[in-house]
């Protein structure tokens, strides 16, 4: 698809998203888009460093928990505004990122190396979380309920859905230019090959550090959500490993590098999730069997993810058109 | 300041927490330094272990050390199912993907046991639990100093399978020349099965000598997830003798840290040790520079 195609196609995604809630009253309806574009948006957020970066980060639970901490402590103790504090949350997982970044890229770090000390941050920002006073350790910090747009609280899902769909959008912006501009032609190139990228002239260090910003600041924004819709946040969720695997595996399902296979990849995780609960109930740890499960045989019998199989269908398609004719 | 027998004796912990530890990190760095993967799944299959001892013990009341020529085996088992018919098949020739895989299987590990086993912490009764031993001005249990022994053993009998026979000089020579041992006739998907299956296998070890001095729950396995990395990029990547004495430094540090620190917090140090290693000096003590 052309670049334009694609901004049409994204135009028209966040419209009719965005009329859900026109549409349907229906609660659970609501809160399963909600649910699923949040999904959408983790996922995106892991594939801008690790997709279009090759990063393979296996701690991203580190910037949403950032942004989350940030997002409550803002309010709770700081006493600002719920959305001065969302823009100091993407703000402040930016800079996490950049930190981790920083250290990890100027040491050249890659592979499992990185993955292993994206996961190790996370562990030292849990214990510390749980150690420090002004995050109220285990017990966590709980938002007061004020229920009101200027509070970035609503009645209804509808609100908190507006909300996460326009971080979605910006998020799909951003992979648009990544695919479409120079600067992620020079991420890519890094991806590909480091020697060579260097060799033309890029700075991989400056690239990945881009890309590590501009990632933590999307997971940045998902923790504030977390934050707002769930009016709770505690070390485990914060910076535990579920969020980092729900990102990673969301990406890799749908296809990492593309634009649209994150979106697949969080709705179809979702759904699988959804039916596993109407199915078994609410059973602990059954939704983390899918996600590993699937995880799995992506890898194994689909490595480019849902998207990938798309993509391959029409190759086959366009070769069998293309191929009578020579 | 803590006086002199409180450090001794924190320190004479550490040493025997470590040589667990080093065990555990010998199976990581075994399969490292063979398959050049790092095995995600490496606390997990420890859970698993641990749930093997836990039911044995509880169900048909086999002692936890009478228990290691079944759950060695097992654990082999295991790993060397794993490597063949899962792992083996997801590489596409990109590391990235076996990452991946290990991860996914940790996930699935992890979680069943969540569903199966509940998030109950379980722990097993002994006879000789409490019963302890005195070593210069300090008290040490019986099941450490038992972990500290079976462990040098089994690291023993690990170093000379390496060195002295026909399988650890396949594994070795797979390691270092995939291709040249092919030309010689080795089966290298074997070898690399064996040697995950090895790796494993000190998980079932392990488990065995933990078990009596330690507890089980579906989460235990991500606490030495990141403690057997640490001792593994510490020591050197692929090195036994790094990952040994990695392993006992790794305890000290954790004993003296809870120490000085207290329970939570004095975890930070090996934390700390593994991203200042990995920063500072990937190729650890011993280990060939990358």
């Amino acid at each position: 698809m052309s670049g334009p195609r694609q901004l049409a196609g994204i135009a028209l995604f966040a419209a009719a998203v965005a009329c859900v809630p026109l549409v349907t009253a229906s609660g659970a309806t609501l809160n399963f888009v909600m649910m699923a574009l949040y999904a959408t948006l983790i996922a995106q957020a892991w594939n801008i460093l690790g997709g279009f970066g090759g990063q393979f980060s296996f701690g991203h639970a580190l910037f949403f928990g950032s942004g989350a901490y940030i997002q409550a402590i803002a309010q709770l103790q700081g006493g600002l505004n719920a959305w001065v504090a969302l823009g100091l949350a993407v703000i402040g997982a930016a800079v996490v990122g950049l930190f981790i970044g920083g250290l990890s890229f100027r040491y050249g770090l890659k592979g499992s190396y990185f993955a292993l000390v994206t996961l190790a941050f996370a562990e030292v920002f849990r214990i510390v979380a749980l150690s420090v006073p002004f995050t109220g350790g285990g017990v966590g910090l709980m938002l007061p309920l004020r229920e009101a747009p200027s509070n970035l609280q609503f009645a209804t899902r509808a609100g908190y859905l507006w909300v996460v769909l326009a971080f979605v959008v910006a998020a799909l912006l951003v992979t648009w230019w990544l695919r479409n501009g120079r600067f992620g032609a020079w991420l890519q190139a890094v991806r590909d090959n480091e020697d060579a990228a260097r060799a033309v002239g890029v700075n991989p260090f400056r690239v990945k550090l881009g890309a590590i910003g501009i990632s933590a600041a999307f997971m940045g924004a998902a923790g504030a959500f977390y934050v707002q819709v769930f009016q709770y946040i505690d070390p485990g969720i914060a910076y535990g490993s579920s969020t980092s695997v729900e990102a990673l595996v969301g990406a890799i399902v749908g296809g990492v590098g593309t634009l649209w296979g994150p979106v697949l990849g969080a709705v179809v995780l979702h759904l699988l999730a959804d039916l596993t609960r109407n199915l078994f109930g609410e059973l602990p740890g059954i939704n983390m069997v899918i996600y590993g499960t699937v995880l799995v045989l992506i890898v194994i019998f689909l490595p480019r993810g849902i998207a990938g199989l798309g993509l391959s269908v029409r190759q086959l398609w366009a070769s069998a058109k293309g191929g009578p004719r020579g | 300041m803590f006086d002199s027998s409180i450090l001794f004796s924190s320190v004479l912990n550490g040493l025997t927490t470590g040589a667990v530890y080093a065990l555990i990190a010998l199976g990581l760095t075994l399969i490292y330094g063979v398959l050049h993967i790092i095995n995600f799944a490496h606390g997990a299959s420890l859970m698993l272990a641990l749930y093997a001892v836990y039911f044995l013990k509880e169900r048909w009341g086999i002692d936890p050390y009478l228990a290691l020529p079944i759950v060695i085996p097992g654990m082999f088992a295991l790993g060397y199912g794993l490597q063949r018919l899962v792992i083996n098949r997801a590489g596409h020739g990109k590391d990235e993907n076996i990452l991946l895989v290990t991860l996914g299987i940790a996930i699935v590990m992890e979680n069943l046991a969540l569903l199966f086993f509940k998030s109950d912490t379980r722990n097993i009764d002994t006879a000789y639990a409490l019963s302890t031993v005195a070593i210069g001005p300090a008290m040490i249990a019986v099941p450490k100093l038992v972990a500290f022994a079976g462990a040098l053993v089994v690291s023993a009998l690990l170093f000379w399978v390496m060195g002295r026979t026909d399988l650890g000089r396949a594994i070795r020579a797979v390691a270092k020349e995939k291709e040249g041992a092919k030309l010689m006739g080795i089966d290298v998907d074997h070898v690399y099965a064996m040697s995950f299956g090895i790796g494993l296998a000190c998980l079932g070890a392990a488990a065995c000598f933990l078990l009596p001095a330690y507890y089980v729950n579906p989460q235990v396995g991500g606490g030495f997830v990141l403690v057997a990395f640490t001792i593994v990029v510490l020591g050197g990547m692929g090195s036994f003798v790094g990952a040994l004495i990695g392993g006992f430094l790794v305890g000290i540090v954790e004993s003296l840290g809870g120490l000085y620190l207290g329970e939570s917090l004095g975890q930070i140090g090996i934390f700390a040790i593994f991203i200042g290693v990995v920063l500072f000096r990937p190729q650890g003590m011993f280990g060939a520079k990358a």
